[in-house]
């Protein structure tokens, strides 16, 4: 066990399946970098430096830099998924999927259903995903409930190196597509990583901080920001539940209905777009499955349904904060 | 071929009396194409087609009856009555899947392309796809990145007249044979209504890619009979240009000339073939109708691995 950084920890874990199995691949844009130039080689290693030294070690032909044509190589990583390889696909931005949602939503989530179970489609989509640096509209969003709403795939979101690790190297055994989705803003948070290798399974939630009056669900960074805000609430007496549900689908359900059912009250917190998105959906299933347990309005701690600022003092009003989350909690208590 | 044809005749038929749910689209007229290609591939190469994919998928070596039957939306069919006309495949047969998206199966091919590169294998593989297709960005995007990364695939781009209702000589600005130069691939055009042309040409193409020379594209002309859909009068088409077309460019007629001319069949050997492609279809007919209807318990199923 050592400390690593979220990047460290998926450049691990993708080393550790492509040693495994060599039908693991990893295709997408400047993931080596330079390729083809006579400068630096590996000059990248991807945008964010996640893929660095894998060129290195596994060469060329299974670390494949790809023009920029997300519909070509997202489209080609399903048509080798579909016929037995086991691809990792980095598409960059998870704003890019408006690029290549054909291959996304039409073929790579159908492929299976269409073909009467013929087809595996052993694909992981890669993508950073929230706001936080300032990147305005189209580098910023966090898209899992798009993706959620498509049957065929799943989408994870890890909120920590340890997750980091664990449920890509899930994702990556796992036979159906797996859209992973990873923080921008958390690639160099550190955490204690097993250097074994380890996989998480996929619709676990972890409970994350454990209170009775209130119950709080959220994915990726806004775990942490939960978290910050229940070590806050307990100086003052107020013990939450923080559950980390790691995968939107798979689902949870089971740990959110049984936490609400102990403690009667539910805040979501997410960094998606508020309408028909993961808060909602959270929201929806305590509705249906444990509103006799409620003994107050679910509280959705959300961004507006407004497209990301840029200016750094609108962004700052879009991302739902560490003081927004306590006051979501303080208002389902007060009520 | 001729089972092709049968097989397309036997549903524009029964497609009009309502046996037949959903949309579909034929491609008689054009069966010189597919099996010309299709002949030269072995089950370990690949190809996806197009929304007009009977053709492709039975000179691929689908299973006849069960193609009929998953246009009949049973449970017997090919993909269990959940993909219907415009998704059929055979993966056991390299057939990745016909496709309800113009040019969505291109870069799906290219995949399959690229695991042949990957594992260091002589497997090549195959997009069909139509005029229209070439007007789509996946397509293109596609050509070009097979090109960087010296794919072993072939682009059979099939141009039927009709993109829809649209002439292909109106949608496509430029000449295709250019635009896939521009790519930087090999291009030819060839007359797919005269099968010993498609055969020899795609046979040598395939030979060269398969050799790692790079992808290749071909330009087929190959007129599709009934309209875009079943129920299209297609009233977009100058009168009698069908009819020329059956009279003077089928490609059952060209090869039957040629072959008997050649003695490479002879008539009662095509009298044969004639008989056993009649009863194969009415057989397949009869399994069709016959054949249980998905169930309940089908609904969901095949999502996921799990469910």
């Amino acid at each position: 066990m050592s400390e690593k950084s979220f990047r460290q920890a998926i450049n691990e874990a993708l080393r550790e399946e492509m040693r495994r199995d060599p039908g693991v691949f990893l295709i997408g844009e400047d993931i080596a970098g330079g390729t083809g130039s006579e400068g630096e080689e590996d000059a990248w290693g991807g945008v964010m430096g996640v893929t660095k030294g894998l060129l290195g070690e596994f060469g060329a032909k299974r670390v494949i830099d790809t023009p920029i044509s997300e519909t070509a190589y997202i489209g080609a990583a399903a048509g080798a998924a579909v016929t037995g390889m086991r691809p990792v696909a980095e598409l960059m931005f998870c704003d890019f999927a408006g690029v290549c949602f054909d291959q996304i939503m039409n073929q790579t989530a159908k492929l299976r259903y269409m073909l009467g179970g013929q087809a595996k489609v052993p694909l992981v989509i890669r993508m950073q995903c929230g706001g936080g640096f300032n990147a305005a509209a189209q580098h910023s969003q966090t898209l899992h409930g798009l993706f959620t709403h498509i049957p065929g795939l799943k989408v994870v979101m890890p909120s920590n190196p340890y997750e980091a690790k664990g449920l890509l190297i899930e994702s990556i055994r796992d036979d159906d597509p797996v859209m992973f989705m990873e923080h921008k803003f958390m690639y160099d948070d550190k955490g204690e990583v097993p250097d074994e290798s380890y996989a998480i399974p996929l619709g676990e939630a972890y409970y994350s901080r454990d209170g009775e009056d209130i119950t709080v669900c959220a994915l990726g960074r806004m775990v942490n920001l939960c978290n910050q805000a229940a070590d806050d609430l307990a100086q003052e007496g107020i013990g939450c539940t923080v559950i980390d549900l790691r995968s939107t689908s798979p689902l949870d359900e089971e740990s959110v209905c049984e936490s609400v059912e102990e403690t009667g009250r539910l805040v979501v917190v997410d960094e998606g777009y508020p309408r028909c998105g993961f808060a909602a959906d959270i929201a929806a299933l305590a509705a249906v499955k444990a509103q006799s347990a409620l003994r107050a309005p679910v509280k959705l701690v959300t961004p507006p349904h407004t497209t990301i600022p840029f200016a750094p003092t609108l962004e700052e009003l879009y991302i739902p904060s560490v003081g927004r989350i306590k006051e979501g909690i303080k208002e389902v208590l007060a009520a | 071929m001729r089972t092709i044809r049968e097989f397309e005749d036997r549903i524009h038929i029964n497609s009009a009396k309502g046996e037949v749910p959903g949309f579909i689209h034929l491609s008689a007229g054009q069966e010189a194409s597919a099996v010309g290609i299709c002949m030269h591939l072995t089950d370990a190469d690949h190809i996806a087609s197009t929304h007009r994919g009977h053709g492709h998928s039975i000179a691929k070596g689908c299973d006849v009856t069960a193609m009929m039957d998953e246009i009949y939306a049973k449970r017997t069919g090919l993909c269990g009555g959940k993909g219907g006309s415009m998704h059929m495949a055979d993966l056991s047969k390299g057939m990745i899947g016909a496709n309800g998206i113009v040019g969505g199966g291109v870069p799906l091919t290219a995949g399959a392309a690229l695991k042949s590169v990957i594992l260091g294998t002589d497997r090549v593989a195959v997009a069909f796809f139509g005029d229209g297709a070439l007007n789509e960005g996946a397509t293109m995007e596609t050509m070009n990145l097979a090109k960087v990364l010296n794919l072993p695939m072939i682009f059979a781009m099939e141009d039927n007249g009709y993109g829809e209702a649209t002439p292909s000589s109106w949608a496509i600005g430029g000449d295709p044979l250019a635009r896939a130069k521009g790519f930087g691939l090999s291009a030819c055009a060839l007359d797919g209504h005269d099968f010993f042309q498609m055969h020899e040409a795609a046979g040598r193409i395939i030979e060269d890619v398969r050799a790692g020379k790079g992808p290749a594209f071909m330009h087929i002309s190959a007129y599709r009979y009934y309209g875009h859909f079943e129920g299209d009068a297609a009233t977009y088409r100058p009168e009698g240009e069908v009819e020329k077309m059956q009279k003077e460019r089928d490609c059952l007629m060209i090869f039957k000339t040629k072959a008997l001319a050649t003695r490479l069949v002879t008539d009662k050997e095509l009298d044969d073939i004639e008989r056993q492609v009649v009863r194969l279809l009415d057989d397949a007919v009869e399994h069709a109708r016959q054949a249980p209807a998905p169930g309940p318990e089908d609904l969901v199923t095949d999502v996921y691995v799990s469910y």
